[in-house]
């Protein structure tokens, strides 16, 4: 089994975020970068079907050359080799095209990305490449299963759980749950030095326009203080929520 | 030329996300002078759309829509999209309509922009403002495309009764031969979704373990809301991970949240910015969530949240 497992290369959950250039650009200044976590979960779920199931792991970014270090993380962590694409992209339809050229030639049998990022939320890669690819889809992915052709797979719906069955080849939006957070693989210092032997090839990118363009990022409005209730006091709280928040 | 809106339906009755994209759409195909039309899948019932502003209904009804599928359900929108030769099709943010969008924009060549909040700035070139960072900051964005796809964030413009004589169709669905199959939905019954809320109740850590949780379920139950919780509580395995809120769980955003015993990290507190009201319950004043919320009780949730269930119960019979 071929596997593509697509990471996105985002800042730490706990960074503060800061725009620059009279706000039209993400301040990087001082800001830890990493795999984002929906494709880490999908990552590890990648090296267990490389453990048990002996599949090849690839690892692909659409990003400038400062990604490398989260690329160089991931065969860190075990995946076989690795492929950079070369453009800062605009847009996830961007990221999904240049992917589907890719795909296309590679013929992968199961191409993991994480849902959404955690910096833009897009949550649009995975099922644009899977329709540019033509095949089958499962996002907010919960388990994962695969024999011969067939994947068994689950899908988290809004309160619920459904599971599917379908024929490869895949695309999965991978999300917490479809691994344990206490799998997630920490890299070892063999890992490590293993890495920097692994095969890390930049592609040119292919011809293809975004559909979209961030013009201004704003931060939210800042809040006023909390209004404090004594714990003794909580029909005074019913009645603030009841007559000035008028939420009950 | 007409706006698209894909109303989804649950039980047999529109979801509320249905009458506020109908709303929402029909603020917009009034400042267009267009038709508004909605789509719906098997389901019969659509007059209620007239009520919030809707045209047009075109449904479908056929076996093979039955359970939801992008491949089936993505076919034939984009068909209606292209019948009525349509510029911009507004979909929810629910689970379902997030894992359409993405190939819904690539059978039509549309552009697409995720959780959007508020009406365009512009309609051309369509701008429009969406949240970002997982609700740490909005950026505005621009889509210069021939047809567009926005994805309403889920409570951010509201359901407003907007009366129209309403003409229903019936459309033969496009039937694709696909190598994918739902063998099974599992839904909890009888509780609230954490999308579909109105009220969230969420626990951390300060509850000390998962037998204490009747605190949380007690208080979800009086106030007809959804429960949550915190990352370590999922981590630990008190509550299902499909409970934990905040940037790598469910973003929330729903009118009232209420937290119970959680301190507020950064990433919990990102993933409930969206939500309108706050209110924390914690004995450490100095937790981080005092700085995000609305309203606050420095206090035992063991003994806060007893009589607040009292409380509520008294009033709600008042």
């Amino acid at each position: 089994m071929k596997i593509l497992v697509c990471i996105s290369h985002v800042p730490d959950t706990t960074s503060k975020i800061n725009f620059t250039e009279s706000d039209t650009v993400f301040d990087t200044n001082g800001v830890q970068f990493v795999i984002n976590p929906n494709d880490e979960f999908g990552l590890t779920r990648a090296i267990w079907f490389q453990q048990k199931q002996q599949a090849e792991v690839t690892v692909i970014t659409v990003g400038d050359a400062s990604c490398e270090p989260t690329l160089r993380k991931c065969l860190a962590i075990g995946a076989n080799k690795a492929f950079r694409i070369d453009l800062n992209p605009t847009d996830g339809f961007q990221v999904a095209q240049q992917l589907s050229v890719h795909c296309k030639e590679e013929n992968y049998d199961l191409i993991i990305a994480g849902r959404e990022s955690i910096d833009y939320n897009g949550a649009m890669v995975p099922g644009m490449l899977s329709a540019m690819l033509n095949c089958n889809f499962v996002t907010n992915c919960m388990s994962l299963e695969v024999e011969g052709e067939t994947a068994k797979a689950s899908r988290e719906i809004d309160g619920g759980i459904e599971t599917i069955s379908c024929q490869l080849p895949l695309v999965i939006g991978a999300q917490k749950g479809l691994v344990e957070e206490k799998d997630l693989i920490i890299p070892n210092m063999r890992g490590i030095m293993q890495a920097r032997q692994k095969s890390l090839t930049v592609l040119p990118p292919v011809d293809g326009q975004a559909k979209s363009a961030i013009t201004k990022f704003e931060k939210p409005a800042p809040k006023g203080a909390v209004k404090l209730v004594e714990p003794d006091q909580i029909d005074q709280l019913i009645d603030l929520l009841h007559k000035e928040a008028k939420v009950i | 030329m007409g706006i698209l809106i894909y109303t989804e339906t649950e039980n047999g009755k529109f979801k509320k996300s249905a009458y506020e994209l109908a709303s929402y759409g029909r603020a917009i195909a009034d400042q267009l002078g267009v038709e508004l039309i909605a789509v719906s899948f098997n389901h019969r019932d659509n007059s209620s759309l007239g009520t919030y502003g809707v045209d047009r209904v075109i449904q479908f009804n056929d076996p093979s829509l039955e359970n939801f599928t992008t491949q089936q359900y993505a076919a034939n929108l984009a068909a209606v999209a292209e019948a009525h030769q349509t510029k911009l099709i507004v979909l929810s943010s629910s689970a379902n309509a997030k894992y359409l969008a993405p190939q819904l924009a690539v059978l039509t060549s549309a552009g697409y922009a995720s959780n959007v909040v508020g009406l365009p700035q512009s309609l051309d070139p369509l701008t429009v403002k969406r949240s970002c960072f997982t609700n740490k900051a909005f950026n505005t964005c621009t889509l210069d495309n021939d047809i567009n796809i926005i994805g309403l964030s889920n409570n951010s413009y509201g359901s407003f009764e907007n009366q129209k004589e309403i003409v229903v169709e019936e459309s033969t669905a496009i039937v694709n031969n696909i190598s994918f199959e739902v063998e099974k939905v599992e839904k909890a019954s009888g509780t609230v979704s954490i999308a579909d809320a109105d009220v969230v109740v969420s626990g951390g850590r300060g509850l000390k373990g998962p037998e204490n949780w009747h605190l949380i379920e007690g208080l979800a139950t009086t106030l007809g809301a959804a429960t949550a919780c915190s990352k370590p509580v999922s981590d630990m395995g008190w509550r299902p991970h499909s409970e934990h809120v905040g940037q790598t769980g469910k973003p929330v955003a729903s009118n009232l949240y209420i937290a119970i015993g959680v301190s507020g990290a950064i990433q919990h507190l990102a993933g409930i910015n969206s939500s309108k009201v706050k209110v924390v319950i914690n004995n450490d004043p100095e937790a981080p969530f005092f700085k995000a919320a609305d309203y606050g009780v420095v206090g035992d949730a063991f003994e806060v949240v007893p009589e607040l269930i009292e409380k509520l119960k008294a009033f709600k019979n008042s």
